[in-house]
């Protein structure tokens, strides 16, 4: 255990003496806890992502067979159908498992980042929304009534329960951010004048982005798809149900992405036995991500008709512009890692990889997180390129692309970061490292594998969404990316219950009194600064109104020319 | 803000990058007349079987090398399931959904379009060698959705 980091053995003291909690506060060594029955709601909400994963993955790996012309569907005992379980997949592994764990861990860190308690009314509320809409979004599916996938596409029709489900998630979402807002408000009213803690800043900023993005796609439901399914409107008008989703739907991207940037900014530089370089260039990215992630969603239609090719192509632009915030958290984290590699005796050009902490399967799994999303950027970046798109749009290789993202990019951190998190939580140290670092090497590897199995058959023009086993056409050339596709998934699905097995056994035979006692939070080379221009960036009120005013710019003339709603087609339950 | 001179170096030369990426793709959209499917109309789905041009699906030729493609989507079928043109046509496909929303994918070409139930979907390429393209419904439109393809044939 030689190479376990140093927050596994205690409450880390500043070498510097750090002053507490006042404006020049660079690292906070208050060694802040949150109370225990606030600590038990935030494991509880992060353990339902769990079973959202296990649930999800193992369809997952049915897909991934389908490719391979396996076809294991038979013996899955509540499936009617592939895209059932497809469903089931999107909807478990994408939206469940990601804000469960944001729901857990974005509050929790803002309380560290603070100090200071959350509210635990709204840590339950929270708790019991998102209960609440997995029981009815998991009858909904079981049960064959939602086989729409997790986009939702009117006119297919799910049963309310789905709609209704969703919806209590998001509210859960914002039951958070509730949370979250009356801390961070509190505590500037007892500390005005001074720039919020780091951490607690792009906690918030995190959820802050989510909220604003959240709500087309809940007026998309409440407003359409629930009047539409409970036949109180007849008819709906697929276009704009769509826009509204993808309206939303970019931006929830980064809604799992952030919480993950959290880790990589705050978090990391300490595992790694480093420090981030810049606080305000780290402030200005999660700003960035507010103004950006939202009016880009278009890029998603690119192909669709009814919307004029102009605003395609303004937020084509706009989504060149977000790829900015991530080149530059590319530089943040690798300098961070330099620095903790030399700090633990790396020398020369490259000899700070070796020396980095590879024996702590945290800081493993994340920085292979890292990896995967060089890729995972890139091929995003063609997503985007406009006419380029229309070579890959809705072929495998879009999935190829984002589980190069959110598939891995964002699951591998969640891994990661729930390697300390659920021992600092339970109070039992994690059960078999070595398991822990296998699980994420296998799943890197596999991923990486999976996704080239998929980005060559979807430049090649195969499908996704579609039951390749049983389609009722082929093409030769598909048949080798279909086998690499099926090799791949089977590894990411042994990666993944090997981390579900390590997770259990924490639970129940973790030892007690060996657990990491603090949030492993990183110091910054630079304070935040107390006068000049970058004190505006704790207005949040500010940025939230300027990410109004360019949504505006990129979505007011679709719908100022293309409302009222078109309300054209019935639902189809053809599934 | 101090900004080390290494990240500066390394914002800018993505910046170059990003902007590069802006202007090549704006060339192949007006420079070389590559277009994305634009607003053309709305149409009602329920009336699709008696509204012109839905009302006749196939090929019809417009002028010399030109021919436009209607192609009515529904669930799991395209109509017409065959569409065949002369090797160097430039053809214009349009194409709406009578039901759910479908895809329109030509494969080994840039067609690639959303069909939408009450909107119409246009593009157009010019096919310059013969050969067989698979036509493939490439969004999930229920049960038998991998069932739903159709031929481009060209002459």
């Amino acid at each position: 255990m030689s190479t376990s980091t140093s927050y596994v053995q205690g409450v880390y003291t500043s070498p510097t003496s750090a002053p507490v909690i006042t404006t020049t506060t660079v690292f906070d060594p208050t060694g802040y806890v949150l109370p225990a029955a606030q600590r038990r709601v935030v494991r509880w909400t992060v353990y339902i992502g769990f079973i959202a994963l296990a649930a999800g993955i193992s369809h997952g790996l049915a897909q991934a067979l389908s490719y391979a012309h396996i076809n294991i569907l038979p013996y899955f005992p509540f499936l009617r159908s592939y895209y059932q379980g497809l469903t089931a997949h999107g909807v478990a592994n994408a939206i469940i498992f990601t804000f469960a764990f944001s729901n857990g861990f974005l509050p929790l860190m803002l309380s560290r980042g603070l100090s200071r308690p959350l509210h635990t009314s709204l840590l339950w509320t929270t708790f019991a929304l998102l209960v609440a809409g997995n029981v009815l979004i998991v009858f909904a599916i079981t049960t064959n009534r939602a086989s729409v996938l997790y986009t939702s596409y009117a006119p297919l029709q799910a049963h309310w329960t789905y709609y209704v489900g969703l919806v209590l998630v998001v509210l859960s979402t914002w039951a958070a951010t509730l949370n979250m807002f009356l801390v961070l408000r509190s505590w500037r009213r007892d500390n005005s004048g001074a720039r919020i803690p780091l951490l607690a800043y792009i906690a918030f900023a995190s959820y802050l982005m989510w909220f604003l993005a959240s709500l087309p796609i809940a007026t998309e439901f409440l407003g359409f798809l629930i009047p539409w399914t409970i036949g109180l409107e007849p008819l709906t008008d697929p276009l704009l149900d769509r826009t509204l989703f993808w309206f939303t739907g970019h931006a929830i991207v980064y809604a799992w992405l952030l919480p993950t940037y959290v880790s990589w900014y705050a978090l990391i530089p300490r595992q790694a036995g480093g420090k981030l370089i810049s606080d305000s260039l780290t402030r200005m990215v999660f700003i960035l991500f507010l103004l950006l992630s939202i009016p880009t969603g278009m890029h998603h239609q690119y192909t669709d008709p009814g919307i004029p090719e102009k605003m395609k192509m303004l937020q084509g632009v706009l989504t060149f512009g977000i790829f900015f915030p991530s080149l530059a958290t590319a530089f943040s984290i690798m300098a961070a890692l330099e620095i903790g590699g030399r700090a633990r005796g790396g020398r020369g050009l490259l000899g700070w990889i070796p020396a980095l902490p590879w024996g702590d399967p945290s800081f493993t799994a994340q920085v292979l997180a890292m990896l995967t999303f060089v890729l995972g950027g890139i091929t995003g970046l063609i997503n985007a390129s406009y006419t380029m798109n229309e070579l890959i749009h809705n072929t495998t290789w879009v999935p190829g692309h984002f589980h190069m993202t959110v598939g891995s990019a964002v699951a591998l951190t969640i891994v990661g970061v729930s390697y300390w998190l659920v021992p600092y939580l339970t109070g039992r140290a994690l059960w078999s490292r070595r398991l822990a670092l296998a699980s994420s090497w296998i799943y890197a590897v596999g991923v990486f594998v999976f996704a080239r199995g998929m980005i060559s058959n979807g430049l090649q023009g195969m499908p996704r969404r579609t039951f390749i086993a049983q389609a009722a056409y082929s093409r030769p050339e598909w048949h080798l990316g279909g086998i690499i596709t099926g090799v791949g998934g089977s590894m990411m699905f042994v990666g993944l219950v090997l981390f579900l097995v390590v997770m259990l056994m924490t639970l129940v035979a973790g030892k007690r009194g060996q657990e990491p006692m603090d949030v492993p939070i990183s110091e910054t080379l630079t304070a935040p600064a107390l006068t000049g221009w970058e004190t505006a960036l704790d207005r949040f009120g500010l940025w939230v109104l300027a990410a109004v005013a360019l949504i505006l710019i990129a979505y007011g003339p679709f719908f100022a020319t293309y409302l009222p709603p078109h309300f054209t087609s019935p639902g189809f339950r053809i599934f | 803000m101090k900004v080390h001179s290494y990240e500066r170096s390394f914002l800018a030369v993505g910046a170059f990058g990003l902007l590069a990426c802006i202007v090549a793709l704006s060339y192949a959209t007006f420079g070389m007349g590559m277009h994305l499917p634009d607003r053309v109309a709305k149409v009602e789905p329920r009336n699709i079987r008696t509204t012109a041009p839905f009302d006749h699906p196939g090929v019809r030729k417009t002028g010399p090398n030109e021919y436009e493609a209607v192609v009515l989507a529904q669930i799991w079928t395209f109509s017409p399931a065959e569409i065949r043109v002369p090797a160097g046509s430039h053809v214009t496909f349009t194409v709406t959904s009578a039901d759910v929303i479908h895809g329109f994918d030509i494969v080994g070409t840039r067609i690639n379009m959303m069909a939408i139930p009450g909107q119409i979907s246009r593009n157009s390429y010019t096919f310059r060698e013969p050969g067989e393209h698979l036509l493939i419904c490439h969004e999930y439109c229920g049960a038998a959705h991998h069932t739903m393809f159709a031929k481009v044939i060209v002459e």
